[in-house]
């Protein structure tokens, strides 16, 4: 429960100079969550310690659990959701692995937990900089995935997660992640809305005739048969398709309320109107890209960028829309698929996936790049976008995926 | 017919082994006439619970092309010959893989066989067996059904004695030649169980079966929900409360709806209320939690969720009060204290009767005692007579009379 410190709170945003991390903290505390569960990795420990900050000062009242190890972290808050307490949790790259048992559970069960996903270069080798495969291992799982690229949006998409997961249509688990030191360790000006605000975007957490209770005696997770599992699973599989339209529905209500976010919920849109190369990528890659679209704007190259937030549900129509109309794409990974077609990285070829139906269909050229956190250069991303252009005029895909960035 | 099919039905985790042999005893047979064959167990089935039926099959064809015909389901749809290797299972099969219970024969084909190990008269098992509209054969091998405990093989030849009688039924399959010698030539073989092998062949019973002849209860079954009828979040509600057996004395408690255990066990036990001393033991005792409370203090094991573990008579302290008692002589699960209270007479006529029945109050499975096996298996070689043990030498054995 939030602690009322003053009578009237003020109605208006505070602005802040918080990290990606502390921002998520305020909209824990914003959406008065009950449990949380820690255990220190770096970076998603950044968020653990915003959050201790937040109890121990008093503006945040839950019950703060420290486990001994990512999956006893994932276990609790699966229990705790299951009797109706809104719940947080995280971890980042092999943690995140270690809970994974947990982690397949929750969707079947239908655990509305909210987690965030400090992304990290899975070991070995042993490092702390951003990859996106750590959060990817659930990509099929029944979590709901997406990826966040400031502090405002890691602000905004938490209470928007709960909102979403937390809907009776969907109660799915849901992941966001953002990229480990570009975000999380990273300090940016972000507006903090009051709690009255918050309080009519999100509605109480409410698990009806799901919740473990005396008054509602259920056995949950029996063992079954295969006459009994493939049911469940489309189970999963309706609820998901269901969020789509329960995700449209929190970013119409979120921009009602508060006045900003995104019209398209799935991904945003830069300088993409008239642009013959759009590049696609997720996360705070976003930043080199947008800076190198201008210097090539500036040169009269007509490029722009899709920067993917929402990876499950795949916004497979609005992708194909915006996507249909370029004469040439590319995609850049931060993650990777050894052995899958073409040696592309995961986005690449779920962006193949959802185009083979597409009436225009333009050339799409891959790329590997800032993997273990290493720099995209503003060079790589003139150099990603030549080819491209090259792709277009040829029109033809390339069939090779191109590592950036890599010493040769 | 190019291709053979062949199903076992027995008892979980006592007959594993059992079974396994058996289905793998039909494929290396068939093997010595050049043809090919699969053995394979019905998945479903394969996390056992004691007793719980659970199924093996076995599939012989002249060509491999024949054999993936064949194999191309999950589980077959229709058998040639069904094989089972514990009487009581005649009442059907409610298996751990799916819901409801399925008669034993059903999947035979019509004109099909259905090879039973019993000592049973035909009739008797006729009564159980549920009634089909195509006609089938009943093939018997005189003999008890052969359990051991957890993992335990108990080499009794069962195996091989099944293999000698589906050489007579079917030969076109399986010669008795080529069962002997794959007997003798398999990694348990033997000169002597290729003897019982062939006394099986010589000594096979068998009747024709006719449409409509048999049990005429319909046996009870379950729609599964579709996917959007389940509840979310892979549960289920949870068993309700019980109530009072009758005038707000007494308890029963409310039972998993849609698991019943009618045909997992292999004896029950009977009860005599008159000599029940109300101790709790067996209501504490029971792993299933089978016993209702009587408005009187006594105990009734209902037979919803009797497994037939025998514990409840193994803790009963007073002599005779519960005994163990085989399952084929029972024609239904009715509530025993509900007939001792409506006629006392009746119910001790009815009980002794069932508890003085020496061939039904052995203990159809367990190891008594060492050189029990051998001695089982020599007097059932020599006359297809059976030595009776009654009880549990060491336990309570002093207290039963053969
Ligand atoms: S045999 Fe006795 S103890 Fe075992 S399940 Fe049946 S009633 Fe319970
Ligand atoms: S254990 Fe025997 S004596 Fe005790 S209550 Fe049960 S039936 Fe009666």
């Amino acid at each position: 429960m939030a602690v009322e410190t003053k009578a009237a709170q003020a109605a208006e945003d505070k602005e802040l100079l918080i990290s990606g991390s502390e921002a998520v903290a305020e909209a824990l505390t914003l959406a008065d969550i009950d449990v949380v569960t820690a255990y220190p990795i770096r970076p998603y420990d950044t968020v653990m310690q915003a959050i201790a900050k937040k109890i121990s000062g008093g503006q945040l009242q839950a019950e703060y659990i420290v486990a001994e190890g990512e999956h006893s972290q994932f276990e609790i808050v699966k229990h705790a959701s299951m009797v109706n307490a809104r719940v947080f949790c995280g971890s980042s790259g092999v943690g995140w692995a270690y809970a994974m048992e947990c982690l397949v559970v929750t969707p079947s069960l239908r655990v509305p937990m909210v987690a965030l996903v400090g992304n990290r270069a899975l070991d070995d080798p042993g490092a702390f900089g951003v990859e996106h495969n750590d959060a990817l291992f659930v990509r099929d799982l029944g979590w709901m995935l997406c990826w966040i690229d400031t502090s405002q949006e890691a602000l905004d998409t938490t209470l928007i997660a709960y909102r979403v997961a937390e809907d009776r249509r969907v109660f799915l688990p849901l992941a966001i992640s953002a990229d480990g030191a570009f975000l999380t360790h990273s300090q940016a000006i972000t507006m903090v809305p009051p709690k009255e605000k918050v309080d009519r975007f999100l509605p109480r957490y409410d698990r009806g005739d799901l919740q473990l209770h005396p008054d509602n005696p259920i056995t949950v997770a029996p063992q079954v048969n295969e006459d009994w599992v493939i049911e469940i699973r489309r189970q999963t599989n309706e609820a998901m398709k269901r969020a789509t339209t329960v995700i449209e529905e929190a970013y119409t209500d979120f921009r009602r309320v508060f006045g900003r976010g995104p019209e398209n919920p799935w991904f945003e849109e830069y300088m993409t109107e008239d642009a013959d190369v759009i590049l696609i990528g997720m996360g705070t890659i976003s930043l080199p890209l947008k800076v190198a679209i201008r210097e090539m704007r500036a040169k009269g190259k007509k490029v722009g960028l899709v920067r993917l937030r929402w990876f499950r549900p795949f916004p497979t129509d609005r992708l194909v829309a915006a996507l249909s109309k370029a004469h040439a794409i590319g995609v850049i990974d931060r993650d990777y698929s050894f052995g899958s077609p073409f040696g592309s990285g995961v986005v690449a070829n779920e962006v193949r996936a959802a185009m083979y139906n597409a009436a225009t269909r333009p050339p799409l050229v891959s790329f590997t790049g800032g993997l273990g956190g290493r720099e995209v250069t503003l060079e790589d991303v003139h150099k990603v976008t030549e080819m491209c252009f090259a792709a277009a005029a040829s029109g033809k895909s390339d069939v090779q995926t191109h590592w950036l960035g890599v010493r040769e | 017919m190019a291709a053979f099919t062949a199903e076992i039905v027995y008892r979980g985790i006592f007959q594993k082994n059992l079974a396994a042999r058996i289905v793998r005893g039909i494929v290396l047979s068939a093997r010595k006439s050049g043809r090919w064959g699969i053995a394979f167990g019905r998945y479903g089935d394969s996390p056992q619970r004691n007793g719980i039926p659970a199924k093996d099959f076995a599939i012989v064809a002249d060509t491999k092309e024949e054999l993936e015909q064949n194999m191309a389901r999950y589980e077959p749809k229709h058998v040639d010959v069904t094989i089972c290797v514990d009487d009581t299972l005649a009442k059907g099969v409610e298996s751990w893989a799916w819901y409801g219970l399925q008669p034993l024969n059903r999947l035979i084909v019509p004109g099909g066989t259905l090879l039973i190990t019993s000592l049973q008269p035909y009739g008797d098992i006729l009564r159980d067996i549920h009634r089909k509209d195509t006609p089938f054969t009943m093939a018997l091998i005189r003999a008890r059904a052969s359990f051991s405990g957890l993992w335990v093989y108990k080499e009794d030849h069962t195996e091989v004695r099944i293999l000698g009688a589906l050489a007579k039924i079917v030969p076109a399959f399986l010669s008795l030649d080529a069962v002997c010698q794959a007997v003798s030539e398999m990694e348990w073989g033997s000169d002597l169980k290729v003897a019982s092998a062939r006394k099986a062949y010589d000594r096979l019973e068998s009747r024709e079966i006719e449409a409509g002849e048999g049990n005429p209860e319909t046996p009870y079954s379950f729609e599964l929900p579709r996917w959007w009828e389940m509840r979310e979040g892979v549960s289920i509600p949870a068993i309700p409360l019980g109530k009072p057996k009758e005038g707000g004395k007494g308890y029963v408690p409310e039972r998993n709806p849609y698991f019943k255990k009618f045909s997992t066990r292999t004896m029950r036990p009977v009860i005599d209320f008159d000599t029940c001393v109300k101790c709790n033991l067996c209501w504490i005792s029971c792993p299933d939690s089978c016993f209702d409370v009587m408005p009187d203090g006594t105990f009734d094991a209902n037979m919803e969720s009797c497994c037939g573990c025998g514990v409840c008579e193994a803790v009963c302290p007073v002599e005779k009060c519960i005994t163990m008692v085989n399952e084929s002589v029972f024609d239904d699960n009715a509530s025993q204290w509900d007939a001792w209270r409506q006629d006392k007479d009746a119910y001790r006529t009815w009980m002794i009767d069932k508890i003085s029945n020496t061939q039904a109050t052995v203990r159809s499975h367990g190891f008594r005692f060492r050189g029990q096996y051998e001695e089982e298996l020599k007097s059932e070689l020599d006359a297809g007579g059976q030595a009776i043990t009654a009880g549990i030498p060491g336990e309570n054995a002093q207290h039963k009379t053969v």
